[in-house]
């Protein structure tokens, strides 16, 4: 089943202001730059992110919340981010923070048709406000549910035009799971091969989770800290 | 003299273990990688999806694709894996990390540890450390005794919004090593020059000082 579309703004047909759009990458590395700058473009509004982090000022999901275009987040870690830190403190942004880990097993469960399930994470904090606790060996958990999003935007190292996709070292991060939990999953990826090109053995995320792919224009690629050793 | 923070990361690198994996908080822990004790092997699990984290690379040689979870650039060893963050955090909450390391800005004589929010000043996320804390077995916090205004982090109770409870075994500080035990803080080691009474001073939790407290040998 061919999934390609031809660019960026087909691809992203159909996002609506109001919308949840799952976004993956960790920092700045596995991110679907391509189709965040295409979301500044279309000005949608009052959207909601899931996506681990919230960028930095000047790229990533950064840009989105420069415009004003994101009303609330659903992040784990936000620590890199001035105007994201100063939207949440005075109330402009609403803002859900997970565990990390309770955040990629919700995107997973949301895929994989598990409604809730059960983490030892976040007990006896305020994560675990307002939510059920049971006890299994002893050790007290508590009860996350499953979540969604009308669309999900993942980036791949390659793809193909099944939809199949493989990712790059640690850009591989949470773009699978968030592609499995999307109703309409947009996969932006390097390279954009014909079908029967990549090794079904080594393929990540396989093509049934992805309804449209697309290769990107241009990857910059940011990096975040740049961390060397001299040689 | 109280340790700096190669100092810390120093006296951590002695619980390493031979065949451990182990999971490297940002900051003081990221540090302990440096200091491997001779002779035995360890991996490094970076929740962010690598296992077999390697030093940073070579100038020009940095990949954007490849990072840890500081966010910095960073290599792979001979034998590395990648995976996706739910495969990270079930070896991380199913056990199969021996080690974790991580930053905090309170602990409390329980094990409560705080480490992810300032109420109305700053709010960072908890990242995976509450996923890391509620899980592994063993749990290794490094900090500084005292906050900038001098009060102690070492505390009966915590008083910022807690990261996990009863999770935390043992505390390196700039001054000491202490065990966390039934209930209460237990001098083990203090870092070379500074005494006793100096660190009864800047803990404010309940602290049990044997009769002998030995210098760590770094």
């Amino acid at each position: 089943m061919n999934k390609v579309v031809s660019n960026v703004s087909e691809a992203l047909k159909g996002i609506e202001d109001n919308m949840t759009l799952m976004v993956g990458g960790f920092g700045l590395c596995g991110i679907p730059e391509n189709s965040i700058a295409e979301l500044v473009k279309l000005g949608v509004k009052n959207l909601t992110c899931i996506s681990n982090n919230a960028g930095v000022d000047d790229f990533g999901l950064g840009l989105l919340l420069q415009q004003k275009q994101v009303k609330k987040m659903i992040s784990s870690y936000v620590g890199e981010n001035d105007e994201f830190e100063r939207q949440m403190l005075s109330g402009e942004l609403e803002v859900d923070l997970i565990p990390q880990g309770s955040l990629a097993e919700r995107c997973r469960a949301g895929g994989a048709g598990i409604p809730a399930f059960f983490t030892p994470a976040g007990y006896g904090t305020e994560v675990a406000e307002g939510k059920e606790v049971r006890v299994f060996n002893g050790k007290p958990h508590i009860l996350e549910s499953a979540l969604e999003a009308d669309f999900a935007i993942v980036k791949a190292w390659k793809g193909d035009t099944e939809g199949n996709l493989v990712y790059k070292a640690t850009a591989r991060n949470f773009n699978p799971m968030m592609a499995m939990a999307g109703k309409i999953t947009i996969a932006e990826v390097e390279e954009l091969v014909p079908a029967g090109e990549l090794d079904p053995n080594q393929i990540h995320t396989p093509g049934i989770f992805v309804q449209r792919i697309f290769q990107g224009e241009k990857f910059e690629k940011r990096i975040e800290q740049r961390t060397v050793r001299s040689k | 003299m109280a340790l700096d923070k190669v100092g810390i990361a120093k006296r951590i690198a002695q619980e390493l273990k031979d065949g451990w994996y182990v999971n490297l908080g940002i900051g003081i822990p990221t540090l302990v990688a440096n200091y491997i004790p001779q002779g035995i092997e360890v991996e490094f699990q970076s929740e962010n999806g690598i296992l077999g984290m390697g030093p940073f690379p070579f100038e020009g040689e940095e990949d954007a694709d490849l990072i840890n979870a500081g966010k910095q650039t960073i290599t792979a060893t001979k034998g590395a894996v990648f995976f996706d963050s739910a495969m990270s955090f079930a070896m991380i909450r199913g056990q199969h990390v021996q080690l974790t390391v991580l930053g905090a800005m309170e602990v409390s004589q329980n094990g409560d540890i705080a480490n992810w929010k300032i109420p109305g000043k700053m709010v960072k996320g908890m990242g995976g450390a509450m996923d890391l804390v509620a899980s592994a077995d063993n749990i290794i916090v490094a900090m500084m005794h005292s906050n900038k205004a001098g009060e102690s982090k070492i505390l009966k109770q915590c008083t910022l919004p807690l990261t996990g409870v009863g999770c935390v075994k043992k505390v390196v500080t700039e001054l000491a090593v202490m065990e966390i035990k039934d209930g209460k803080f237990h001098l083990i080691e203090r870092a070379p020059g500074v005494s006793v009474e100096e660190i009864i001073s800047k803990t404010e939790g309940e602290l049990v000082v044997p009769d002998n407290v030995p210098e760590m040998v770094l």
